[in-house]
């Protein structure tokens, strides 16, 4: 675009107009001359500056997980990650059931959303490519990305939790499943485009069907990538505690009634624990449950940067 | 016969996005349809917060939501370009280690970040940080400082939400930094552009609307932000005067008072769901356009 700008100035008609000590440049101010020394010292500073931000900012993450194993480590034991919750003054609580509801609501959200998700992905790469409704579908997609998620917390209250009367862990399923769909979905797109064209052409010169070549060529050669997407999104939301105050809400006793009652999970349980609570056993007990977490985000991170590597 | 029915399917299956989208639209806007028509949009200016007397108003909390995104973009904006430019020249073995701390910065829960900063960050910023800032440097007479300064409120909310959100900017800015031509940065470099004149002069107004773009995404995400700011901005419903309040955000009152509510009550905490969702389809269409611009500008896409 510079090179347009210019153009008409560097014509030969007119370049015999431009004297040496004019600036060609018509269009900007002629630039000051400043010292050498100035010039690199500020570079310098600049440099240090983004070290010393860099720094701080690592150091601000490093302080969160240093608290969360200071406060966290000492009450995390055997009977602390099997026993069920239990109301303030009762001895032995643990998180037991808010470990099983969190993998409940987690797995059926990705039960639920992964299969659409994939297809919508499918659909976006490899059949409406470069449609204008394609664009369209992606942009909502892309635009869905960014509604908070409390808000997708409380539409699921409205179309689900009052119609059916009562807050369940299944409520809480669906309000995680809205969120992971086009997390998912703009993943799996992504990776399928990755598939190199001549693969899909050599599916088909073989006389397959687009429905074998999809699924038995294309998706077979981007499962690495599509199973990095789904973890991801399963590490994104499985931590998402908002759209959980609306829908499985909280309970002390194990998650027998996933479709009906309130269901435990650790998110919730942290908020209650530390916000709702003066007693500082119950604030040690969030604050182990966030160290439990944290851990299992880690873990889930880690295993998506060593598939991301193997692939 | 298979196939068409798959494609059918896939077809299906990509279209409930936009049909959720508009259903959260829909839903939102119906559920709150009796405050529209109780106050009208009166509501959204007036301040007045009462469960007795039926009175609702949304002004606190939206004023609440801009000024704790307003604080945290003012410093994350700045502080991500500089961690952008800093890792984009970095050697390997030190970039690599560095742009994974930033990612699994994102990845810590929200409400990891509420509980720290509720039982950490707070007393630190009362004991030393306001008093620092209003004694030490006198800018108590600053006319928007605020008069709480007890540790919670915007101010506090405004510094987590910048660690929360910094590795999102950053991260678009890393490849806006990536993606500039090398040509363009080894021109700059051969007429003796320093690298901070680079990074400023030649590769900021190269990738601008890719920097745009990562400065919404960032802003999306400050605004809808529930539990980090829940935790530690006070939940008072009233009007802001200073930074240093305590006060309330869309989201924060969201989950403060959704339990006990109904009737009326419940449906102004939809029209603030509403106002939230409108906000943020506000940010996310300059943000996808540009980020569209910036990958076209490269010829990606």
């Amino acid at each position: 675009m510079k090179e347009e700008n210019n153009g008409n100035s560097l014509k030969p008609e007119n370049r015999q107009n431009i004297l040496p000590h004019q600036n060609i440049f018509h269009h900007q101010k002629p630039l000051k001359k400043k010292p050498i020394f100035w010039r690199k010292l500020k570079a310098g500073m600049m440099e240090t500056l983004s070290l010393v931000v860099l720094a701080v900012t690592l150091g601000g993450m490093g302080w969160i997980l240093a608290s969360l194993l200071q406060e966290g480590a000492s009450v995390i034991s055997w009977s602390f990650l099997t026993e069920p919750s239990k109301p303030y003054g009762v001895p032995n609580g643990g998180i037991g059931n808010a470990l099983v509801g969190t993998l409940l609501i987690t797995l059926t959200a990705a039960v639920i959303t992964v299969p659409v998700a994939v297809a919508g992905g499918i659909y976006l790469a490899e059949f409406g490519k470069g449609t204008r409704l394609a664009n369209a579908i992606r942009f909502c997609a892309n635009v869905m990305m960014g509604i908070p998620s409390i808000v997708v917390g409380l539409f699921i209250y409205a179309v689900y939790v009052i119609p059916t009367g009562h807050f369940s862990g299944f409520a809480g399923s669906l309000a995680l499943g809205v969120i992971m769909l086009p997390l998912i979905m703009r993943t799996t797109e992504d990776m399928l485009l990755l598939v190199p064209d001549t693969q899909r052409e050599a599916a088909l010169a073989l006389g397959m069907t687009r429905m074998r070549a999809t699924l038995a060529i294309i998706c077979r050669c981007a499962r690495g990538g599509l199973a990095t997407g789904i973890l991801m999104a399963l590490a994104r939301v499985s931590g998402e505690t908002a759209p959980l105050l609306f829908t499985a809400l909280w309970s002390n006793t194990w998650c027998d009634r996933f479709f009906t009652a309130p269901t435990a999970n650790i998110p919730v349980l942290m908020t209650e624990y530390t916000t709702n609570s003066p007693f500082q056993e119950l604030h040690a007990a969030g604050w182990g449950a966030a160290l439990v977490i944290m851990a299992c985000i880690l873990v889930l991170n880690v295993t998506v940067k060593v598939l991301c590597k193997t692939n | 016969m298979y196939d068409r029915l798959f494609q059918k399917l896939c077809f299906t299956a990509a279209i409930i996005v936009p049909v959720l989208l508009f259903a959260i639209l829909i839903r939102m806007a119906g559920s709150s349809a009796e405050v529209w028509e109780t106050f009208g949009f009166q509501f959204l200016f007036s301040s007045e917060w009462n469960p007795q007397t039926e009175q609702f108003g949304a002004f606190p909390a939206i004023l609440g939501t801009l000024l704790t995104t307003g604080i945290a973009m003012f410093f994350a904006v700045p502080l991500s370009f500089l961690t952008a430019f800093f890792l984009n020249d970095a050697p390997d073995w030190l970039r690599r280690p560095l742009s994974q701390g930033l990612d699994l910065l994102a990845a810590i829960p929200s409400v990891i970040y509420g509980i720290w900063g509720l039982f950490i960050l707070v007393p630190v910023i009362q004991k030393y940080v306001q008093p620092f800032l209003l004694d030490t440097l006198g800018l108590r007479a600053l006319p928007f400082m605020g008069t709480d300064a007890n540790g919670f409120g915007y101010f506090t909310a405004g510094i987590v939400l910048t660690l929360m959100i910094l590795p999102y900017i950053s991260a678009v800015m890393r490849d806006v930094f990536r993606m500039t031509p090398t040509l363009l940065r080894e021109s700059a470099y051969g007429i003796g552009c320093t690298r901070w004149e680079t990074a400023r002069d030649i590769i900021l107004p190269y990738g601008l609307r890719g920097f745009l773009g990562g400065v919404f995404i960032g802003l999306g995400r400050a605004l809808g932000e529930t539990m980090a700011v829940l935790f530690i901005i006070g939940n008072v419903m009233r009007t802001p005067t200073g930074i240093f309040d305590s006060g309330t955000t869309i989201a924060a009152t969201l989950a403060n008072n959704f339990a006990e509510a109904d009737g009326l009550m419940r449906s102004s905490l939809f029209a603030l769901g509403l106002i939230l969702l409108v906000l943020a389809f506000l940010v996310q269409i300059p943000a996808q356009y540009y980020l569209a611009a910036s990958r076209r500008e490269r010829g990606e896409g």
